[in-house]
């Protein structure tokens, strides 16, 4: 198939470029910019006037739920739901049944999501065996197997000097490790951060040194095995400062934080709604405006959904009972919108976070419009808006955003040529 | 953009009465005036020979404890049936739940049955806005503790004791003393005393016994118990658990009753006819001198008298917020 998307207002944060311009597609490959290349005739066309073209969204962290938890969400169901959300390529993580520690399930893992064929999926290995953190996985059969990067999850190592091997191992074969930093013993047993509003309503509290703590020890670690480091989901103002800090020391670490976290506060737990129950949990507005600041500063250079996805029993009980997690790949594009209207970022700023930034901490080839790389692109209308829920295509339903409308709406998603979403 | 989570007043019906009895936030100072003034009547029942009213006669009351309960379930059944209702009692820890039956459908059981009202205790913060808002929204949901949150009906009963003994609440220095981090006792009788116009609240414990935060509810803190005593009306002490001792909240026992035991000597600090109170069940020695606990100031025996009229008060207004709200709902579907 080849395709002409004529007219749009082309944004590709790599090279700058922002026009009005004409994007030309064959055998999957972008093959013109601007003019058609010689010889070039499109079978399709698409008349793209008012609309944005920009990179296909890289999303680092995406719970696919497959293998084991296919109750909450399926490979085919939430690429799905991630190409409606103007994804393209996306990471899921190691927190599956089983544990994401083998070949057999990277490769599992891969067929599914290369059957389904709405996203490119890039796993992301256990760093230990079942998570544990007491036995390294097998960190370059995963690689070999597909495996983009290796993370414990929020399931810190029991033992510094485990953790401490595990980075020099991955360090020896260049291998990137992505850390949730959190302390697991402070974090014990809390369900919201620990501050007034938590007090108020009774729930144990995580206090945003549970994170801190564990962001200095980590990133010294870091610095110590050299390893290629990437913090995920970020949550506290002192936490990114931590990042910031390493950064100007010449620390190359980067950084995301779940697109949820730059909108909502643990304020919005007053009322005991399990929706707001996420993992680590909803911090306070001047944390909410540290990350949002840090973002914009490119200190955070991906903004990623952090979708959990889950069935509606799993958040059918009081609080402390419920699952964590908001299913939201599906609003990435709409939902981040509402930060370049709150004035926060510019548009292209935003895309980066969204695309180019995540693309390169994970090294993916993607984020980027140029000649010759993969037709991975989005194309979306500015001005118009999207009900949240309105065709919704994830399995899990849990999202406090459903029913609002948002600014902005995914036409068409395009993955290696073809229609993703959209068609 | 904020999310939609705009408070919805959940336990009041479209006329401001009570339908259901989850917390004293937000509710208005003459709500909870109503509630003491109605429990004051109430109190006259229980003195009489014959103890019941026909106030919820017809009516079936299930009270459904997930969590051990002494006085709290008993003080519910006596209100329950001194106003007439059919009152059964779950210890739902040792049925339903050991089998994997979830709250959810334990209470849809239950409702099933045409209860009219649940009594509810639970370990998790939240419990009961959940079943109101969420399992049983049509049945009058009485908060009976939930985790660390709420306990509304003993906040009401401690209000109306201090009210009996000391008149009202305008000139009135108040200090909750010991384990504030944990207790819902000490959270709803902050809310209750700003709400009733306390102008002097105080929490006194170490600070890995106070939540962060805890000046949110309008009271002074203090961590030396002399200085928190001083010259007040009221001394309310909370129970320590002895779970509390690991995880290094606390050193020992001994250690917390030498700083923050009420001893006869530290209460001489307090107004001479200030009153000595405690929700129960108490531990002598750890939290309070049993000369303390049984002595001429100690009102504690009392609170328990007042708890079966207060909550015969919530039981009745509930029920009656709630048949007043389906009526309404009925009339306008019509």
């Amino acid at each position: 198939m080849s395709l002409s998307i004529l007219g749009a207002r082309v944004i590709d944060p790599t090279s700058g470029l922002d026009s009005v311009t004409d994007l030309h597609v064959s055998e999957g490959k972008l093959v013109g910019l601007g003019a058609a290349p010689a010889g070039f005739s499109a079978s399709q066309s698409i008349d793209a006037t008012g609309l944005i073209a920009a990179p296909g969204l890289v999303d680092l962290n995406v719970a696919l739920r497959e293998p084991g938890y296919s109750r909450k969400g399926t490979i085919a169901s939430e690429t799905r739901a991630a190409a409606a959300g103007g994804v393209t390529s996306l990471c899921c993580p190691p927190q599956t049944k089983p544990i994401l520690d083998t070949s057999a399930v990277t490769e599992l893992i891969l067929d599914r999501a290369r059957e389904a064929g709405h996203c490119k999926v890039y796993p992301i290995g256990a760093l230990s065996k079942g998570l544990e953190g007491e036995q390294l996985a097998e960190l370059v059969a995963l690689r070999d197997a597909g495996c983009i990067a290796f993370g414990n999850g929020l399931r810190s190592f029991p033992n510094n000097r485990t953790l401490c091997r595990a980075l020099e191992y991955a360090a020896t074969f260049d291998l990137t490790v992505i850390f949730n930093s959190q302390d697991h013993d402070l974090a014990k047993g809390g369900l919201a951060h620990e501050g007034p509003t938590a007090s108020f309503l009774g729930l144990v509290g995580i206090p945003e040194t549970a994170e801190t703590v564990a962001l200095a020890r980590d990133l010294l670690l870091v610095e110590q095995s050299g390893v290629r480091a990437h913090f995920s989901q970020l949550t506290t103002a002192r936490g990114v400062q931590l990042i910031a800090d390493a950064q100007a020391r010449g620390l190359p670490v980067t950084a995301d934080v779940a697109l949820y976290q730059l909108i909502l506060t643990d304020e919005a737990l007053i009322d005991f709604s399990s929706l707001y129950h996420v993992q680590p949990p909803l911090r306070t507005r001047k944390d909410r405006d540290g990350l949002r600041e840090a973002v914009k500063a490119g200190v955070v250079q991906a903004i990623s959904s952090h979708h959990q996805p889950h069935e509606r029993d799993a958040k059918l009980a009081p609080f402390a009972a419920t699952e964590p997690g908001i299913s939201s790949v599906e609003l990435l594009l709409p939902l981040a919108l509402t930060l370049v209207e709150d004035g926060l970022l510019d548009l292209p700023t935003l895309l980066a976070r969204l695309s180019s930034g995540p693309a390169q901490a994970m090294r993916i080839a993607a984020g980027e419009l140029k000649v010759g790389a993969a037709a991975d692109i989005v194309l979306f209308d500015r001005n118009a808006s999207t009900v949240a829920g309105e065709n919704w295509l994830s399995k899990g339903q849990n999202s406090p955003f459903l029913g609002h409308c948002l600014p902005g709406e995914v036409r068409h998603t395009l993955m290696d040529g073809h229609f993703s979403f959209g068609g | 953009m904020t999310p939609h989570d705009a408070k919805r007043p959940l336990q009041l019906n479209a006329q401001g009465q009570l339908r259901h009895f989850l917390s004293l936030d937000g509710l208005p100072r003459a709500l909870l005036t109503e509630i003491l003034d109605t429990a004051d009547s109430f109190l006259e029942v229980g003195a009489r020979a014959v103890k019941k009213v026909p106030l919820l006669r017809g009516k079936t009351v299930c009270n459904v404890f997930f969590e051990n309960s002494t006085r709290t379930r008993t003080t519910f059944e006596l209100a329950a049936q001194r106003l007439s209702a059919d009152v059964i009692t779950l210890n739902v820890s040792t049925s339903s739940t050991s089998k994997g039956e979830t709250l959810f459908d334990t209470l849809r059981n239950l409702e099933a049955m045409a209860a009219d009202m649940f009594v509810v205790r639970h370990s998790d913060s939240g419990a009961a806005h959940f079943i109101a808002e969420h399992v049983c929204p049509d049945v009058a949901i009485i908060n009976g503790g939930d985790g660390r949150h709420s306990h509304p009906t003993q906040g009401m009963l401690d209000m109306l004791t201090i009210r009996r003994h000391k008149g009202g609440f305008e000139n009135l220095s108040v200090a909750i003393v010991g384990d504030i981090l944990h207790s819902r006792v000490a959270r709803s009788n902050m809310l209750a005393l700003k709400a009733l116009g306390c102008p002097d609240i105080r929490v006194v414990g170490p600070k890995t016994l106070l939540p962060v935060g805890v000046e949110q509810y309008g009271v002074k803190v203090y961590t030396d118990l002399a200085q928190g005593l001083k010259d007040v009306d009221v001394v309310i002490m909370l129970r320590l658990q002895r779970e509390r001792m690991q995880g290094g909240l606390l050193p020992s026992e001994g250690e917390f009753y030498r700083l923050f035991g009420l001893t006869t000597a530290r209460l001489a600090g307090a107004k001479p006819d200030a009153i000595v109170m405690h929700p129960g069940p108490i531990n002598r020695g750890v939290e309070i001198e049993s000369a303390v606990a049984d002595g001429a100031q100690s009102v504690i025996l009392n609170q328990v008298t007042y708890g079966i009229a207060v909550r015969m008060a919530v039981l009745s207004m509930a029920m009656s917020g709630q048949t007043a709200q389906r009526q309404f709902e009925q009339e306008n579907v019509q």
